[in-house]
C-alpha cells in the first residue's frame, strides 16, 4: 500500500512536470521543469531495486546533462524567444498524431482488460547488492560494449568543442 | 509489490509527452529536452522488465541509454551554439534553407 502510494506520488510528479516541459514559454523553466521529471523517474528506479541506476541518474543527468543545457540556454538569447509563439504551425497535426500514438500503444497494452498477461513472479528477496550485480555485468558480460561508450563519448566530446568552436580554420 | 504494467503505462505516457514535445514546440533547446524525456521514458521500460526477469541485464543497458544520452546531449547542444551564431534563432522553423 504504501508502495503503491509511493509510486502514485513519484508518477504524477514525473507526468505532470513533463507537461510543464513542454508548455513553459521560459527554456530555463521547462529546464528545470525536467530536472523535476528526473528527480522523479530516479524515485522510480528507487522503488524498484536500482539503486546504481539511481545514483547515475542523478549524478549524471541531473549533475551533468541539465546543468549543461542550462549553460547552453544561458548562452543563447532567450528574451527574443519570450516574445515569440511557442508552437510550430502544424501543433494541431501533431498533437493528434501523438495522442492516436498514445491511444493505440494504450489500446495494445490494456489488452481486453488483461494488461499485458505476464505471470506474477513471487519477489524473492529484493537483490541486495545491485551495484555489485550491475559492475559483474558491465565488466564481465558487457565488457567490449563499455569500450565502445568510451569511444562514443570521445568521439562526442571531440565534436561538441569543434562545433562550439568559434571558427573552423 | 506494484504490477509491471504500471511501469510500462507511465513509460508509454511519459514517451507520448516527449513526442508531443518534439512535434510542436518550435524552441529547438527543448525539442532536446523532449528526447530526454522519452529517452527517460525508454529507461522506465527498460527498468521494469529487467526487475520482471530478475536480470540486471535490463539496468546495462538503461546505463548504456544514458551514455548515448549525455553524448547527444554534448552533440546537439554544440550544434545549438553553431547555429544560433550563424543563424541567431533558435526556432526549428525558421531553419529551413535545405527546405523547398
Amino acid at each position: 500500500m504504501l508502495e503503491l502510494g509511493t509510486f502514485i506520488i513519484f508518477s504524477v510528479t514525473a507526468l505532470v512536470s513533463a507537461v510543464f516541459v513542454i508548455t513553459r514559454r521560459n527554456a530555463v523553466h521547462s529546464a528545470i521543469w525536467l530536472t523535476v521529471t528526473l528527480f522523479a523517474v530516479s524515485g522510480i528506479y528507487l522503488l524498484q531495486h536500482a539503486e546504481f541506476l539511481f545514483a547515475v541518474q542523478i549524478i549524471l543527468y541531473v549533475g551533468g546533462i541539465m546543468v549543461l543545457f542550462l549553460f547552453v540556454v544561458m548562452l543563447v538569447d532567450i528574451d527574443v524567444a519570450l516574445k515569440q509563439a511557442r508552437f510550430a504551425r502544424q501543433w494541431q497535426v501533431a498533437l493528434v498524431t501523438a495522442i492516436l500514438l498514445l491511444a493505440i500503444v494504450g489500446y495494445a497494452l490494456y489488452n481486453h482488460g488483461q494488461g499485458l498477461n505476464l505471470p506474477a513472479r513471487p519477489m524473492v528477496n529484493a537483490p541486495a547488492q545491485n551495484t555489485q550485480a550491475v559492475g559483474m555485468a558491465l565488466y564481465q558480460n558487457y565488457m567490449l560494449p563499455v569500450e565502445i561508450a568510451s569511444v562514443l563519448l570521445l568521439v562526442a566530446m571531440v565534436g561538441a568543442v569543434i562545433m562550439a568552436k568559434r571558427k573552423l580554420e | 509489490m506494484i504490477p509491471t504494467d504500471y511501469y510500462i503505462f507511465l513509460g508509454s505516457g511519459l514517451f507520448t509527452i516527449g513526442v508531443i514535445g518534439v512535434l510542436t514546440r518550435r524552441n529547438v533547446l527543448i525539442i532536446l529536452m523532449s528526447i530526454e524525456l522519452i529517452l527517460n521514458a525508454v529507461n522506465i521500460n527498460l527498468v521494469a522488465l529487467s526487475q520482471y526477469f530478475k536480470s540486471v541485464d535490463g539496468q546495462v543497458f538503461a546505463i548504456f541509454v544514458i551514455t548515448d544520452a549525455a553524448a547527444e546531449a554534448a552533440v546537439g547542444l554544440g550544434l545549438i551554439i553553431a547555429l544560433f551564431r550563424n543563424k541567431e534563432t533558435v526556432n526549428a522553423d525558421e531553419i529551413d534553407l535545405l527546405k523547398w
